[in-house]
């Protein structure tokens, strides 16, 4: 047989105008969908250059410590910082026993019928807007108090992060391998004990990922807490029964003000609740780096 | 250590179990709660784990998988059981220690006794069950979260074994057994996960040996390995059957010829339910079967 000619060899290869029209939609296609992306990372950035350039300005040590000054003017966030610890804290330590008994259960023990109720309502819940948690829980803890207070500013963002942390650990112990709960049955070791210390164990990591992003969640609700905790200029340390502030009702509140000052501590008080978001999101990250490489 | 009456309170729910180190009962006739001993208790006191299948049929849903199987397994030796895929054998061996139960649709007929006793009798509990019946599964399954040493002791730690137990020695004496101690006696407490596949293996067959089974269930174990590390399975197979019953499923004939004492061919029927053809000395199914269907399987004919 004759060895083939170059020219043979050219045409087989280079392909027919088909081809050559695929390459350029592929071209074209590829364009379109980078354009998208870049439309979706540009507000990011937007909202994270803003934000900083802003709030570094504003950011000093006055605003870490001190608390705000009794007419409004000047000061620091300091209530605000500390009543978003103990407020987030408190509802943390609320919805992580509630969140995670729950997503085992619908994960290890529940018919696949009623996990869908279940799996459902969670997800709507997840989805229902904020404030609708606020009035909820202002029609029971505040209205019969006649007392805004920061308990029911706890509960209503343990609300918000009952079902984010409950969908995660679900997702999360469905992960787990079937075969791992085999073999811990295998060995004669009771179902109680095979869930909590294989099944649950071996997604510790990923149920505490779900519950530091519930917590940044949590940390960043303004509307649930508008009707609860309702903000106070005082620095209150544990004391649940009266209003307390948060860093989100701070920047709410300083941000509507006509004095300059109290605008720029507000975009301070951002600057700190992104700081805290962004680290949360980069802590879990390299959590979940770390348990893939191990 | 073996006693025939260890074997009855060893399946009663574990609420009622004796005190570890509580003297055997004197009486050597079975406890009054089994009226009928099987014949492993009457005639061969100083072994058990014998197993009697009776009429077996298991179902998934209206799904019949295993059908009308009756068979005998001999006490420490190494039953083999070969057959086509889906007929019905991993399905088989998981009802010997009621790991079935964990498909929620199964179900079963007939009847299976270890040692004369019904393991699905309403007083057995599963979880004391397992404890006597150990399993072995095709892929290594270690706890990722656990080291080399706890992946041992996992079965007597989590089953809340006496609190004197010695888990150093346990540990050691488990994974020598299993062949695997000089290759990580210097890394105890390095993850389960880090090891060779096959090295997995013995691993869970270590931790699988720590609860003091009596029978172990091998499904396909040496399936995911490659030729060496399935040898080595084969030879400690080898060595552990002088004190254990061993059940082993496998897709690979030649393994069932080179280490089982009996063989159970299984096919599956029309309806596609598995079932018993036939089962006799290793050495009579691969040389002599007395059913064609056997002869075509084992010389490769079908399958």
């Amino acid at each position: 047989m004759a060895v083939a000619t170059p020219a043979v060899r050219v045409a087989r290869l280079t392909g027919t105008r088909a081809a050559r029209r695929r390459t350029s939609t592929d071209r074209i296609m590829r364009t379109v969908a980078l354009s998208a992306t870049i439309a979706c990372v540009v507000p990011l950035a937007a909202v994270l250059f803003y934000v900083t350039i802003k709030g570094l300005a504003a950011l000093n040590l006055d605003l870490l410590t001190k608390p705000s000054k009794a007419e409004g003017i000047g000061g620091g966030a300091l209530s605000a910082i500390l009543g978003s610890i103990q407020m987030v804290g408190l509802a943390t330590l609320m919805a992580i026993p509630v969140g995670v008994l729950a997503g085992v259960y619908v994960s290890e023990f529940s018919s696949s019928r009623s996990a869908r109720a279940i799996r459902f309502s969670a997800d709507v819940l997840v989805g229902v807007p904020s404030i609708l948690i606020g009035i909820f829980v202002f029609t029971f803890l505040v209205l019969p108090f006649k007392q805004y207070n920061a308990f029911a500013g706890s509960v209503a963002l343990a609300v918000i992060m009952v079902p984010v942390i409950m969908r995660t650990t679900e997702e999360i112990l469905k992960l787990v391998p079937g075969a791992l709960r085999e073999a811990s049955l295998s060995l004669g070791i009771p179902t109680w004990r095979t869930v909590l210390s294989v099944t649950v164990r071996t997604g510790l990591p990923g149920i505490l990922t779900g519950i530091m992003l519930a917590v940044a969640r949590a940390a960043g609700e303004t509307a649930p807490l508008l009707f609860t905790a309702l903000g106070s200029r005082l620095v209150n340390v544990g004391n649940f029964a009266k209003p307390m502030d948060a860093l989100p009702l701070f920047i709410y509140q300083n941000a509507r003000e006509p004095y300059e000052l109290q605008n720029e501590q507000a975009w301070g008080a951002a600057f700190l609740l992104l700081l805290f978001v962004l680290i949360v999101n980069v802590l879990v990250r390299a959590r979940s780096a770390a348990t893939r490489t191990q | 250590m073996r006693d025939p009456d260890r074997m009855t309170t060893d399946l009663l729910d574990t609420r009622t179990e004796r005190a570890p180190d509580a003297p055997a009962a004197p009486n050597p006739s079975p406890a009054a709660p089994n009226p009928s001993p099987g014949p492993a208790v009457t005639y061969v006191p100083q072994t058990t784990g014998r197993i009697d299948i009776e009429h077996l049929n298991v179902y998934y849903g209206a799904f019949r998988a295993v059908n009308d199987v009756s068979m005998q397994i001999t006490p420490h030796a190494i039953t083999a059981i070969i057959g086509p895929s889906g007929c019905g054998k991993s399905t088989f061996l998981r009802t010997l220690n009621r790991m079935h139960e964990l498909t929620l649709t199964a179900r079963l007929e007939g009847s299976v006794r270890l040692d004369g006793e019904d393991i699905n009798g309403p007083d057995v509990d599963p979880v004391a069950l397992r404890r006597v019946v150990g399993m072995v599964f095709q892929r290594p399954n270690p706890f990722p979260t656990m080291s080399i040493y706890d992946n041992v002791i996992a079965g007597l730690r989590l089953t809340g074994r006496p609190k004197g137990t010695d888990f150093d020695e346990v540990v050691e004496r488990c994974l020598r057994k299993a062949a695997l101690w000089d290759e990580v006696k210097d890394k105890l407490k390095s993850g389960g996960t880090s090891l060779s596949g096959g090295q997995q293996q013995r691993l869970c067959i270590a931790r699988a040996l720590a609860v003091e089974p009596e029978v172990i269930l091998m499904d396909e174990p040496a399936s995911a390995l490659d030729p060496v590390a399935t040898l080595r399975i084969e030879e400690l197979m080898a060595e552990l059957r002088s004190s254990y019953t061993i059940v082993i499923v496998t897709h690979n004939m030649q393994q069932a010829s080179r280490i089982s004492d009996q063989t159970a061919f299984f096919t599956m029927g029309p309806d596609r339910a598995g079932y018993l053809v036939e089962m006799d000395d290793t050495a009579q199914i691969f040389t002599n079967p007395k059913q064609q269907l056997t002869e075509d399987y084992v010389s490769g004919r079908f399958g």
